[in-house]
């Protein structure tokens, strides 16, 4: 799992403390590098989507696995 | 590309009330917003350095309360003594439970993500307020102020 520079466990959090969490760790980290987000609020696939989508962070991957879902957004 | 901003009017003083100013400044921060919260009449209870904020069903119909209370206990005794306290302890019993942030966290992170937090000056005075009742790092201002940044934003609501 090396290839993350960060990871974020946002689960059990609720709108908008994951896209928070995401941010605080984002601003601390260099361009190119990936952070790792598992969230488990189902409005959150949506609200990476929008979130990434407006903040020039490229979101790389965004899956789901038995009630959790990771995001991979990269530092733009 | 210009950096996006809103401005935000906060008016209301409840728990419920103090939400979506909070969430929405400090998500749109994470955006990359410039954000600005202007707190006037009741919305100033926001920025106190202790928050008591409070819920209540009273003059609410549509807030739901637990055993479907909202569907059949009688509006007028709504109003007894200790209804506020109980439905406030149970509202924040349920925003622990499913992990919702509360008033305060988002507070500390619309401050530490730049959102300028604007107590109007005139409530202040109207209600004889104390700047020591009102946490650090805050602005007082008028209508005036307001319309400086509001006149250039993306986005205004007021709340």
């Amino acid at each position: 799992m090396a290839e993350f520079a960060q990871e974020v466990d946002a689960s059990g959090l609720n709108c908008p403390l994951p896209i928070l969490r995401a941010k605080k760790a984002l601003n601390s980290m260099e361009k190119g590098e990936k952070l790792r987000v598992v969230a488990t609020d189902k409005g959150s696939v949506r609200d990476f989507a929008a979130f990434t989508q407006q903040t020039g962070n490229p979101l790389l991957e965004s899956s789901e696995d038995s009630g959790k879902y990771i995001f991979i957004i990269e530092k733009g | 590309m210009a950096q996006k901003k809103l401005a935000i009017i906060a008016a209301k003083g409840t728990l419920d009330g103090a939400y979506p100013p909070f969430i929405l400044a400090s998500t749109a921060a994470a955006l990359d917003y410039e954000v600005q919260i202007f707190f006037t009449f009741y919305g100033l209870q926001l920025l106190r350095r202790e928050l008591d904020l409070k819920v209540t069903p009273l003059g609410n119909p549509a807030m739901p309360m637990p055993m479907n209370m909202d569907k059949w206990f009688p509006t007028m005794l709504t109003a007894l003594p200790g209804m506020e306290t109980m439905m406030t302890t149970m509202m924040q019993k349920k925003i622990a439970e499913k992990g919702v942030a509360s008033i305060q966290e988002l507070r500390d992170i619309c401050q530490e993500s730049g959102v300028r937090l604007v107590a109007c000056q005139m409530t202040v005075d109207l209600f004889d307020m104390q700047p020591e009742e009102f946490i650090d790092g805050i602005d007082y201002a008028g209508a005036a102020d307001f319309f400086a940044f509001a006149g250039e934003s993306d986005i205004c609501l007021y709340m």
